[in-house]
């Protein structure tokens, strides 16, 4: 199947699905140095967001968080792409200053975790 | 998006590395949220300064823009993590104090002014009526917009920084009139006349309203220190960046159909709520930033007395160094407070070092208990200052 949606950041990339139905808050959501979701009580607490590609709504949380998924990218720790229904400031920016590629304006819920998904961002297409 | 020939330039690297940088930023956000064209701005405040929240990624992103970035317009600075030039009576170490460092010299190096503050407005970053800003920090935002009338969205580090290194924004949000109309009516059937009521107002309003621009009717009167207090805590506990508040703020506005009600009890329960902590071992002033009046008030009420409990008020380095002309730093200092300048209690690295604050601020009640894991008590400057006394 074939998604179309609009670019963020450019990049292509392929791998598995992360996906959550909630919002994500990278500042004090997520452990910078593990890339493990540490909120309470989210659908992906407890989870590695490192290497996946991220679906989700959009972000939420302080603006802080855009630095927040800088530091994941420095760290290795961050998404390899990311997928969201409407991105807003946080996670637009921390794409852009850390180069991973991103697309909104999908229907992330035809999207199941653990697919195998490739991302063109260039196109603002989503293929599995 | 619109794009002007030297906008053009600028996106394709032409201007240097830190210029894209920001261009790709405002292009982004401008065809996310709809914008025609990026508008010129004549100030920026930028958050995100203490590194306590930046680590050594946000410190790395802001020396690779400081190779060739320089600020367009006037930007000020956020309170850092520390007291940059008397950290140490503060507890922090020297590691930390470094790193802290690097961050003010990467922006000292972009012709940033290393203010150090939450209220820009305060000290010399103030806007007037009408201006287009791009501005961070959530409290400063709203002042800007609410009391001032000036024009900004809310702004995150990166935005703001990006719009200083360009003089830019897209033009789309508060930016335009349409945009900036009341969307709910408040009346306020609740006598509110002092600091933590109004902390207490804007904890009750943000929590109803959310992100939505309020017109509250029922104020008698307000000072800045109180419509400071106010802007904080709507905006963190709600979103918004705009109010208007009949008879004292300048913006025009319909009058919106959907109407609440905010009664005294309600205000009294917002108060008990931040009220959680039985024991207090920590008093704290400046959340935003403690103007002159207040430290003269606090100066006024410590003279001759000593503290039992660490006290903490936070301000812009001027505004101390007015306090230290006049002698208010001697007398609070010398009854064993503590004036911390560039920094407050709520992005300093004090995370579990107390139990329980006492306060005056809203916005620093939700911060110590989110951040710093503080049990908190909400008080006048007068109750604040008796505790710490006592």
């Amino acid at each position: 199947m074939k998604l179309e949606g609009r670019k963020i950041f450019k990049g292509k990339a392929e791998g598995q699905a992360l996906v959550s139905k909630e919002a994500i808050s990278f500042y004090g959501g997520v452990d910078p140095e593990t890339g493990i979701v540490v909120e309470r009580g989210h659908p992906l607490e407890g989870k590695s967001i490192a290497g996946k590609i991220l679906v989700f709504p959009q972000g939420k949380g302080s603006t802080v968080g855009s630095y927040a998924i800088y530091r994941l990218a420095k760290n290795g720790k961050a998404p390899k792409a990311i997928i969201n229904r409407q991105c807003e400031t946080i996670v637009a920016v921390g794409a852009i200053i850390s180069e991973i590629p991103c697309v909104d304006h999908i229907e992330i819920e035809k999207i199941k975790n653990g697919m195998q998904v490739k991302v063109d961002a260039d196109k603002g297409v989503v293929e599995f | 998006m619109h794009l002007t020939k030297e906008e053009e330039k600028m996106l394709s690297g032409k201007q240097g590395n830190a210029v894209k940088k920001s261009m790709e930023i405002l292009v982004a956000l401008g065809e996310i949220y709809g914008a025609k064209k990026l508008i010129d701005v004549s100030s920026v405040q930028i958050a995100g300064v203490s590194y306590h929240n930046l680590g050594d990624a946000g410190l790395d992103y802001l020396a690779e823009l400081a190779k060739d970035g320089k600020a367009r317009v006037l930007t000020t600075l956020n309170p850092a993590g520390m007291d940059l030039q008397d950290w140490k009576k503060l507890g922090i170490n020297e590691e930390f104090a470094e790193k802290q460092r690097k961050v003010i010299n990467a922006f000292r190096k972009m012709n940033v002014i290393v203010t150090c503050t939450c209220t820009p407005y305060l000290i010399g970053n103030l806007p007037r009526y009408g201006q287009h800003i791009a501005w961070s920090e959530s409290s400063a935002v709203c002042f800007a917009n609410s009391v001032i009338g000036a024009r900004t969205n809310r702004e995150g580090g990166p935005s703001s920084i990006a719009s200083a290194l360009t003089g830019k924004t897209p033009e789309y949000g508060l930016h335009l009139e349409e945009n900036r109309q009341a969307q709910v009516l408040v009346k306020v059937k609740a006598k509110i006349d002092s600091v933590p009521k109004f902390g207490a107002l804007g904890k009750v309003i943000g929590e109803k309203i959310k992100n939505k621009i309020p017109l509250i009717e029922g104020i008698e009167n307000a000072n800045m220190e109180e419509l400071k207090s106010l802007c904080a805590s709507i905006a963190t506990f709600g979103g918004t960046a705009l109010f208007h508040i009949k008879g004292i703020t300048p913006n025009k506005t319909i009058k919106p159909k959907e109407s609440i009600e905010v009664t005294n009890t309600e205000i009294d329960e917002a108060i008990s709520k931040l009220s959680d902590a039985e024991e207090i071992d920590f008093v704290g002033i400046g959340c935003p930033h403690a103007s002159i009046y207040e430290i003269k008030k606090i100066a006024e009420m410590l003279e001759g007395k000593k503290t039992k409990k660490d006290f903490w008020i936070c301000t812009a380095r001027q505004t101390k160094e007015l306090a230290d002309k006049m002698g208010y730093t001697d007398i609070i200092e010398g009854a064993g407070a503590k004036i911390a300048a560039d920094t407050c209690m709520a992005v300093a690295p004090i995370k579990g070092r107390y139990k329980g604050m006492i306060t005056d601020s809203a916005k620093a009640c939700y911060y110590a208990a989110g951040h710093n894991n503080f049990k908190t008590r909400i008080r006048s400057l007068k109750e604040c200052v008796e505790e710490a006394i006592k």
